[in-house]
Order: C-alpha cells, then sequence, then structure tokens
C-alpha cells in the first residue's frame, strides 16, 4: 500500500507550484479578483501545457495521465485561488468524457482538452442553473438534473452573467430552453463523481492554503508580548484546522485513486470527500480569517479570497449535507471493509 | 498511488483469518467477575502463543514472525473483526518487549521475552503519578541505591492490570538535582514483594480495569535497570511511542463495527430516513473512512519513506471523539435501552469517556499537533 504519488506525479506537482508560485502570484491574483477578469495570459500558459486535458484520454486530445493527476493540479490551482477557468472546464470534461456518446465525445472533448472552447458545469432546476461556475466564458456547458444530464454549446443557451461571491472566477445564470442540446446517456453519475473529486482537490488546496498562512500570520503577530500562536485558544483551533484538512486530503485522494483504480467504489468515495472537503475548505479558511484578527476582516488582507473561494466549491454539485444524504442512503449497503 | 495489499499481505491476512475462523476462543465467561475474565484472556492469549500468533511483529529470533509494520496492522485488524479478546499481557507484547528489543542487555531480553510471549510473566506499566499525568517528566517516584540494588518508593496510578503482573515498567527518579527529564532511569519492578501494593482504582463505568500502586521500600536489582541510569526519559519515550502503534487498527476495526451495529439498529427504528439521523450516521461513517486511511496512510509512509507525517497523533484525537460521538448518538437511536445500566451500549458510553484522556489527553495531542506539526511556539509557563 502507498499513498505517495508516482514520480511522474511528483513532478507534475512540483511544476505546478513552481509555475504557479511565479504566476499567480497573491498581487496578481488580487488584481484579476479586484477587476473580475480571467488571467488571460495564465490560462493560455496552462492550455499550452495541456492542464485542461490531463485525465482526458489521447484519443480525444487529452494527456490520459489519469484523475489522480488533475487532482494534484486541482489542488495547487486551489492553493493559489487561480483566477482561470480550469476547474469548470476539466468538469466538463470529465462529465462528458463518461457521460457522452462516441459523437459527443468527439465533438466536445477535444475543445476541452486544449481549453481552446472552455465549459462549465451547472445543476439545474426546472433547466435553470442559478449559478455557473465560469459560465459566462463557457462555449460548452453541462447540465445536471437529477439523474439526466444535458449538454448544449452556449450560443443555444440563455447565459446571464453574474457577480458571484468569489471574484476570481466568473459565474452566470443559465437556462436550457426546449430542445437546446442533447441528452448525455452513458455514464452520467462516472463524470459527476470524477467532477467531485476535483473540486474536493481544489477545496484541500484552499485549505492547506489557509492553514499555511495562518501558522506563518500567528507566529508572527504579538500580543502581549508573545506571538499569538503560543496561546492554545488559537494553536489548538490551528490543529483542528489541520486535522480537518488532512481529513478532507485522505479521503480525496482516496477518491482519485478509486476514480482511476476501482471506479465501482467511486461512487460512495466521491461522496465521502466532498462532504468532507466542503466542510474542510469553509471551517479551515473561516478560521484562518478568524486567526488573523481585524485584519483578516479587511479587504487588503489575502484571507478572504480563500473562504470566497471555498464557499462557492464547497456549493458546487451540492454541498456537505447533500453528499451526506446520498452516503446515507447507502450506508445499509457499505461494506467498509479494508481494501483488499 | 496503490491502495491495494500485496500478494503476501494478502496471504498473511487470509492465513489468519483462517485460524482465528478454526480456533475460537472459550465463551466469554459470565461468572467470576474480573479474576475469571482475565484468566479466559490468559488461555487465549496461551493459544495466540502456541499457534505462533501471539506476536507476529516480534522478530524471528524471539519468537515472534518478523512481520513487516502493514502485517503487524493487519494483524490487529484482523482481531478486531474477529472480536476475539484482547491477548492478557497486552502491554508486554506492545511495549515491555518492543522496549526491551531497543534498550535491553542480552540477558534481559533472555530472561523476559519468552514469558511475555506465552502470558506467563504478565507486564504493567508504572508511568503515571497522581501529580504527573501529562506532564510526566515530572514524576516524584524515587529510587536510591543500595549497594546492587535500588529502593523505590512513591506511587504510581493508572496501572492497568498491576493486580496480575509480575513485572512493572516503572520509572523512577534517581537524581533530584539533574533537569527533571535527566534525572529518570526505567526498572523493571518485581510486583511480587510487600514494598508494591496494588488498590483497585473503579472508574465510571464500575469496573476497575486500573489500579493505584502505593511503593514503599520495593527493591530492583541493579540488572534489571533498562538503557543505563538517567536515561529513563528516553526509554520511556521508546514505550510511549510504541503504546499507540498497533493497538490504533484494532480500535478502529471496533468503531467500525459498533458503527454497523448502529446504523443495522436506525435502520430497524426507520431512522436511516430521518434526515438528522441520517446526517449524524453519514458524518460517523465519513470519520471512519477518513480514519482508517489517515492510519494507513501514518504507517505505510514510516513503511515506505521512512517519515512520519502528522497522522500519528491525529488518529488517535479523531478516533477517541468520534468513539463518543459514536456512542452518543447510539443513546438516541436506541433511547432507554442504551441508557440501562449493565447493557452493552451503556458501557460503550460511558467507556468512551476515558478514550480522550488516557494514552494522551486530546489537549495534549493538540499541543503536540501545534507545536510539532506546525512548528507554532510554545506559551512558555512562569
Amino acid at each position: 500500500m502507498d499513498f505517495g504519488l508516482s514520480e511522474d506525479q511528483r513532478e507534475i506537482q512540483r511544476t505546478a507550484r513552481e509555475l504557479l508560485s511565479e504566476r499567480a502570484r497573491p498581487e496578481r491574483v488580487r488584481e484579476h479578483a479586484e477587476a473580475r477578469s480571467c488571467d488571460e495570459a495564465l490560462w493560455r500558459e496552462l492550455c499550452d501545457l495541456g492542464w485542461p486535458g490531463i485525465a482526458v484520454t489521447e484519443e480525444y486530445g487529452g494527456q490520459g495521465l489519469g484523475v489522480v493527476a488533475l487532482a494534484v493540479l486541482c489542488e495547487e490551482l486551489g492553493r493559489v485561488v487561480a483566477p482561470v477557468p480550469f476547474l469548470a472546464t476539466a468538469m466538463a470534461a470529465a462529465v462528458i468524457e463518461h457521460g457522452g456518446s462516441a459523437q459527443q465525445r468527439e465533438r466536445w472533448l477535444p475543445g476541452l482538452a486544449s481549453g481552446a472552447t472552455p465549459g462549465a458545469v451547472g445543476v439545474a432546476h426546472d433547466g435553470v442553473a442559478e449559478l455557473v461556475l465560469d459560465g459566462g466564458a463557457a462555449q460548452v456547458v453541462v447540465l445536471v438534473e437529477g439523474e439526466r444530464a444535458r449538454v448544449a454549446a452556449a450560443s443555444e443557451l440563455d447565459v446571464r452573467p453574474l457577480d458571484a461571491i468569489d471574484p476570481t472566477r466568473s459565474a452566470a445564470r443559465v437556462s436550457f430552453g426546449a430542445g437546446a442540446g442533447e441528452p448525455l446517456s452513458v455514464d452520467v453519475d462516472g463524470g459527476v463523481d470524477r467532477a467531485l473529486v476535483a473540486v474536493s482537490c481544489e477545496l484541500v488546496g484552499v485549505s492547506e492554503r489557509a492553514l499555511d498562512m495562518t501558522v506563518a500570520y500567528v507566529k508572527e503577530r504579538h500580543q502581549f508580548g508573545v506571538p499569538v500562536g503560543a496561546y492554545q485558544a488559537v494553536s489548538h483551533r490551528c490543529a483542528q484546522m489541520l486535522l480537518d484538512t488532512e481529513k478532507a486530503r485522505s479521503l480525496s485522494a482516496f477518491a482519485a485513486w478509486t476514480a482511476d483504480a476501482e471506479p465501482q467504489r467511486l461512487r460512495e468515495a466521491a461522496a465521502m470527500a466532498k462532504a468532507a472537503a466542503s466542510d474542510a475548505g469553509v471551517e479551515v479558511s473561516a478560521g484562518a480569517i478568524q486567526a488573523h484578527g481585524g485584519i483578516g476582516f479587511t479587504w487588503e488582507a489575502d484571507v478572504h479570497w480563500l473562504y470566497k473561494r471555498a464557499l462557492v466549491d464547497a456549493a458546487l454539485l451540492g454541498g456537505a449535507k447533500h453528499h451526506r444524504a446520498r452516503l446515507a442512503g447507502v450506508l445499509g449497503r457499505i461494506s467498509a471493509a479494508a481494501p483488499t | 498511488m496503490d491502495l491495494t495489499f500485496n500478494a503476501r499481505e494478502r496471504a498473511f491476512r487470509e492465513e489468519l483469518r483462517g485460524w482465528l475462523a478454526a480456533n475460537p476462543p472459550d465463551p466469554e465467561p459470565v461468572d467470576g467477575g474480573e479474576d475469571a475474565h482475565f484468566a479466559w484472556r490468559r488461555d487465549w492469549q496461551r493459544r495466540l502463543y502456541d499457534a505462533g500468533w501471539a506476536a507476529p511483529g516480534w522478530p524471528a529470533e524471539y519468537g515472534g514472525r518478523g512481520a513487516t509494520l502493514t502485517e503487524s496492522a493487519i494483524y490487529f485488524e484482523e482481531i478486531g473483526r474477529a472480536r476475539v479478546p484482547m491477548a492478557a499481557n497486552v502491554l508486554g507484547l506492545l511495549l515491555g518487549g518492543p522496549t526491551l528489543m531497543v534498550w535491553g542487555t542480552d540477558a534481559q531480553k533472555e530472561r523476559h521475552l519468552a514469558p511475555i510471549l506465552s502470558a506467563e510473566e504478565i507486564w504493567c506499566q508504572g508511568f503515571s503519578e497522581p501529580d504527573a499525568g501529562s506532564d510526566l517528566a515530572s514524576l516524584k517516584t524515587r529510587a536510591v541505591q543500595d549497594g546492587e540494588e535500588w529502593v523505590i518508593t512513591g506511587q504510581k496510578v493508572w496501572t492497568s492490570g498491576a493486580q496480575y503482573s509480575k513485572w512493572c515498567m516503572l520509572v523512577a527518579r534517581t537524581d533530584g538535582d539533574a533537569a527533571k527529564h535527566k534525572g529518570l532511569t526505567y526498572f523493571l519492578m518485581d510486583m511480587e514483594q510487600d514494598g508494591v501494593q496494588v488498590r483497585p482504582l473503579r472508574q465510571i463505568t464500575g469496573e476497575a480495569e486500573f489500579n493505584e500502586l502505593f511503593i514503599d521500600g520495593a527493591r530492583v536489582a541493579q540488572e534489571n535497570v533498562v538503557g543505563g541510569v538517567g536515561n529513563g526519559w528516553k526509554v520511556a519515550l521508546t514505550t510511549l511511542m510504541n503504546e499507540r502503534a498497533g493497538l490504533g487498527f484494532a480500535l478502529q476495526i471496533r468503531l467500525r463495527q459498533l458503527l454497523d451495529d448502529l446504523i443495522a439498529l436506525a435502520a430497524e427504528r426507520g431512522l436511516l430516513d430521518d434526515a438528522l439521523y441520517a446526517d449524524a450516521l453519514a458524518e460517523l461513517h465519513v470519520r471512519c473512512e477518513s480514519l482508517r486511511l489517515l492510519a494507513w496512510k501514518g504507517l505505510t509512509d514510516v513503511e515506505r519513506y521512512g517519515q512520519p507525517g502528522p497522522e500519528g497523533s491525529l488518529v488517535k484525537w479523531l478516533w477517541s471523539d468520534t468513539n463518543q460521538r459514536l456512542t452518543q448518538l447510539a443513546a438516541e437511536v436506541i433511547g432507554p435501552q442504551a441508557l440501562t445500566a449493565g447493557t452493552a451500549w451503556s458501557y460503550e458510553l460511558l467507556r468512551a469517556r476515558g478514550n480522550t484522556i488516557e494514552g494522551g489527553t486530546t489537549e495534549v495531542l493538540k499541543n503536540i499537533v501545534a507545536e510539532r506539526v506546525l512548528g507554532l511556539p510554545r506559551l512558555k509557563v512562569a
């Protein structure tokens, strides 16, 4: 049993971390967040590297490196709150790759894998998805409604951009008129589960960064003559933030691994990962604001980008309670034997 | 990443599972109280020993199977899954033996390891004192040299199984002038002498797993010093590091079984369709699974990369907290029966309170995480 990344996956992680520490510095993220603009230069660079298609099979123009590799990128992009439509595009690719027919895959995947036609996924009620992440810039949109999903070119849809609470990425309200697009009818669940893994891993990255920033801050900030991190009221909350992050990380990594190695366990694993990561992302980034004190509540401190990203990600494709309710539905049947 | 077991590990699990199925312990005694219960566990360990299953993680030269860390964890998972009793000499097997393998002289290993394994001689642990709990190094029990012997005076507490023990792993102060961690020595104290009095300590469950130890002029031969005079803190840390290693896997499986039982009871009562109960049970399921993953990650990272991650301290914290939540939820799911003295669930409910205290309180674990994993400063206490 080995929880470590392979040499290739570690290389992807190293490359991503180096590139993003250079290209997605906090001041640059802030600039785009304040302008509510996508970082086009960074997005082009990520597309040139083939990142949006990292998990898409080579047949459709991707790199075929699997969900674990995608998970690595999501985590790194979450860490820096990158202002690019990566997650939305990767999620759309996952749902179409597994839910779509050969024709649909042929039609949409190459553009999603190269990033030439960014995508988005929304959860709809009566044909309307109120908040579709990066729905404004998407050229292909998947709407999931209950057990069913449809895919359509954005030009066929009514797309109204809106300002979401997280200004590092765009959002839109999308409605599917009657007859717009085509149904996806293969393994929609398998696609949505992979999309859930991607969001969960981004939330792990957000949590990780929120904790890093907090630890650095509470070591520096002195009150009553000592670093505030020496007080147990502060340090114990930091410990709790680590526990929450590690719970989310372990389940997200497990879910990514099942997607590649034991897809029959993905359903349950993805629900567990999204439940734990949604809670962790919000709790840990909220803890970061609290531990930063008054400064944490200001626009000037960068912790609020993490909290806002976490709030939106936590709600994407259903929040923690939604996924726990799904789990409860199968609890009686789940055999939680150790993997053998 | 590869979250599967290899062929050798699967074969190990199969062999053990097969043996446990073919060799069940006698039924748990209903009469005779704690003595009968202990005799039952002693008999069980004897059978494990005869079949070579008492301590598979010990090297073959000492009577083990030289099992890897992963195989040892599998061993405890299977022991937990089979719902067999804990070996009588669990402290000797998990703590005493491994500590001697690191620090003991050849003569000590020769003398002690075999009777630990066969449960001929039971071991207990004399570390904590009434005024030295989390702050263990402040302990006051004194050892004074008298020729070839040491004379021990003091008091120990939370000594599980002391009434059945032949040997006590005892840490005492041999130099009152040295710094608090430096003046300690680790002894093996013979429990069968007049200078040692054992008094059972009744806990909130009504039973007495623990004891107080009153030590008044007890004598320990020089040959029973472990790891050298003044080196007791280091030797004690070896013991403490072993404390959480293997047993954690048995406890986790136990937690999983309790949760499965509770889910079945909730289903019978139609509570899985109640959103609030469903949410709470699903949350427990998520916690159990992350616990399993964190424990395996911690163990296999050490095995493969020689580097422990932060999981060790997190696992015990998460386990104890989850077991408390689970047993409290059980009281709501089951109702009055769980609140009736003498029932299994009422026992679990009360016993779980000890989980966040024994083997390192949650508060101390949070300090460890904050200071050693996150690198936060420690508050200097005046």
